[in-house]
């Protein structure tokens, strides 16, 4: 503290009678200003512990403001503690009555001094809070299918203006993101191989690597991707917001069920968008390869659409198609299960966002892992 | 075990030993008291201490960690999922925060129950929709969307859709909350024209102190300190009666007494 600031506002103190401490402030107690450590008060009472009553003595004081109040609130504190009677009759007017009502508030009782719990309770509490939390995603995919046969059966009720709003936002408007990801990821792949390939002069084997992995794994997982990030996300934050509202409490008092009028919509959305998508993904890919092709390898136009179409058969498209659906399912309940799940502030529906996006893509890729395992053994 | 409770409880809606929890945070335990058909009841208490939590139990939104809500003797937990549907048709529910359907017009957001449950055409719901907006003061405000709207536009836009089905049991949280007197004062006319006339019980979450003398006809008090109820009955008779310094500091605003 500077000296100007110590003369600015003072602080000391004088034994009254034998058990009373008396305090003195001076000059400007403002909190922007520096205030005396409160330990100085502690410390005083400490050393004198004979002290049973304090009073306060402010003719000196010129100024105050709310810094001057909490430095009270913790006199006040320490003496309520230390069995110590405080006098508030030597304060300001308005100090007394603001003391007055700061301190009639009950003080609710916190958790602070809480013991934490033994190891072994912690760990089956978690145990148990995994279990819940399993319990809960099967639940929700149990209800999304129940939804989705309903659909099936046309018993489903949901607002077709609703689907199809969902269907241009997630279809039509993603289209530049994939187009430029799609284009750059083949781009990638082609350069990559091109150097390899150059090696042994099999240059055209370009558009065997391209088309091959563009179609069957890249273009996929690519859109699956970019969806979870920018669709996966929007429908965990549309369905977060919608529980911060109450607005699926009113859903539900009305007996309409929050899964088919809201999850189901979104999951019809993502599984007829996302094979098309995939699909445009795959030519963009593609199309960057065949740039590389003839611009870097001078490779024959015609030469490299005959290698691509003897390269990439049915077998090899409809599998991308396949995953692109199952991706498009994954994304859409886990954006929809986090969104549900979401707590009821505005920062529970950043944490279900996040974890939205964290749950699809770790779906994404370990349904890949597994679709690559069956591919192998069944020798596609 | 239905059936007993029937036959000792005469009452429209009856919560018997309810505790409310979230998880181990207890909020409230041992509530009882009984709602008649066609009453208008107010759930009163100190900010934060679990009126929403009551209502949202009443209305089947949580489910007790102890106790029944019963309805005409039937509890609502402890019936079929298909029993629970029908019971919650019949509720109509005003959230505190208005909870409309961002993404819906306001005529939407009314007509969409009434296009649920019945068969009404498209002209004659529309004539509903617009009677029920101009019963709350809106008429005119059908293709608003709820964010183009005040705070306190909102909340009426809530309550024409909690109107919309006119179901036996209006829940309102904080209705009034938001509103200039004059409009709270024609929202209380409201409450008592529709039980006048429909015969609609009322459940109310409020602090206003002028409308619950003008409309009340019973009330529980919840207590934080005690985390339980403090009292039930008619809130005139218990500011006259009562003993408990708390039930009057709260009726009287802490100005007397
Ligand atoms: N979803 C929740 N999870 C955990 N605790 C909650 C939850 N909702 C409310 N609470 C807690 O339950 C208590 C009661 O909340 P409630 O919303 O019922 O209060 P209230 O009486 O309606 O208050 P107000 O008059 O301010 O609306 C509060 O202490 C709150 O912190
Ligand atoms: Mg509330």
């Amino acid at each position: 503290m500077t000296e100007t600031a110590a003369e600015q506002c003072g602080l000391s103190f004088q034994k009254q009678a034998d058990d009373t401490l008396s305090v003195f402030f001076a000059g400007s107690w403002k909190s922007n200003q520096g205030l005396p450590p409160f330990n100085k008060v502690q410390q005083e009472i400490q050393s004198n512990p004979q002290y049973k009553h304090v009073t306060f003595d402010t003719q000196e004081l010129t100024d105050w403001d709310s810094g001057f109040l909490t430095f009270l609130i913790k006199v006040f504190n320490h003496c309520s503690q230390q069995k110590i009677s405080v006098n508030d009759e030597g304060l300001p007017q308005g100090a007394k009555r603001l003391m007055a009502i700061a301190t009639a508030v009950p003080e609710k009782e916190t958790h602070t001094d809480k013991v934490p719990d033994p190891l072994l309770s912690r760990v089956g509490a978690q145990t148990i809070e995994v279990v819940h939390a399993s319990r809960e995603v099967l639940d929700f995919i149990g209800e999304a299918s129940l939804a989705f046969l309903k659909f099936l059966v046309g018993k489903a009720r949901f607002r077709r203006s609703d689907l199809g709003l969902i269907i241009q936002d997630c279809g039509a408007q993603a289209l530049p993101i994939v187009s430029l990801i799609s284009f750059l990821v083949g781009l990638i792949l082609a350069f990559v191989g091109a150097v390899q390939l150059k090696l042994f002069g099999a240059q055209i084997y370009v558009a065997d690597m391209v088309g091959i992995a563009m179609v069957r794994e890249m273009g996929a997982m690519m859109t699956g991707i970019i969806m979870a990030g920018r669709t996966g996300a929007a429908f965990a934050a549309q369905l977060g917001t919608m529980q911060v509202n109450e607005e699926i409490d009113a859903l539900t008092t009305l007996g309409i069920s929050p899964m088919e009028f809201l999850v189901l919509p979104r999951m019809l959305a993502l599984i007829v968008m996302m094979p098309l998508l995939c699909l445009y993904a795959n030519l963009m890919g593609i199309l960057a390869g065949f740039f590389v092709g003839i611009g870097m390898l001078d490779l024959a136009p015609m030469q490299y659409f005959y290698q691509t179409q003897a390269a990439v058969d049915m077998t090899n498209i409809s599998l991308g198609v396949i995953k692109s659906v199952i991706y498009g399912v994954l994304i859409a309940l886990s954006g929809c299960l986090r969104g549900m799940q979401s707590g009821r502030s505005a920062s529970a529906v950043g944490i279900a966002t996040t974890s939205a996006v964290v749950t699809a893509i770790v779906f994404i890729i370990v349904s890949d892992g597994i679709f690559a395992v069956i591919c192998n053994a069944l020798g596609i | 075990m239905i059936q007993e409770a029937a036959n000792k409880n005469e009452a429209h809606i009856a919560v018997t030993d309810l505790t409310m929890a979230y998880g181990d945070f207890v909020v409230m335990r041992d509530l009882n008291f009984t709602i008649g058909q066609g009453e208008v009841f107010i759930i009163m208490g100190g900010s934060g201490c679990g009126k929403s939590t009551l209502l949202r139990h009443m209305i089947g939104l949580i489910e007790p960690a102890r106790g029944k809500v019963l309805y005409d003797g039937e509890s609502f937990w402890d019936a079929k999922p298909e029993e629970r549907d029908r019971l919650m048709r019949r509720f109509g529910v005003l959230y505190q925060s208005g909870a409309l359907w961002s993404s819906m017009t306001l005529a939407e957001n009314v007509s969409i129950p009434i296009e649920e449950y019945t068969n009404l055409n498209s002209s004659q719901i529309r004539e509903l929709v617009a009677l029920k907006l101009s019963l709350v003061g809106l008429a005119g405000f059908e293709e608003f969307y709820p964010s183009e709207i005040s705070g306190g536009m909102r909340k009426r836009a809530g309550l024409a859709r909690a109107m919309a089905l006119d179901p036996d049991i209006l829940f309102f949280d904080e209705p009034s909350a938001g509103l200039d007197p004059v409009s709270a004062k024609r929202l209380d006319d409201l409450i008592l024209e529709l039980r006048e006339s429909l015969n609609t019980t009322v459940v109310i979450v409020t602090h206003e102190l002028a409308s619950i003398f003008a409309i009340a006809d019973n009330c529980v008090f919840l207590d934080p300190d005690t985390r339980t109820m403090l009292t039930t009955g008619n809130p005139k008779t218990l500011l006259a009666e009562s003993k408990d310094p708390k039930v009057h500091t709260f009726l009287t605003r802490g100005e007397e007494g």
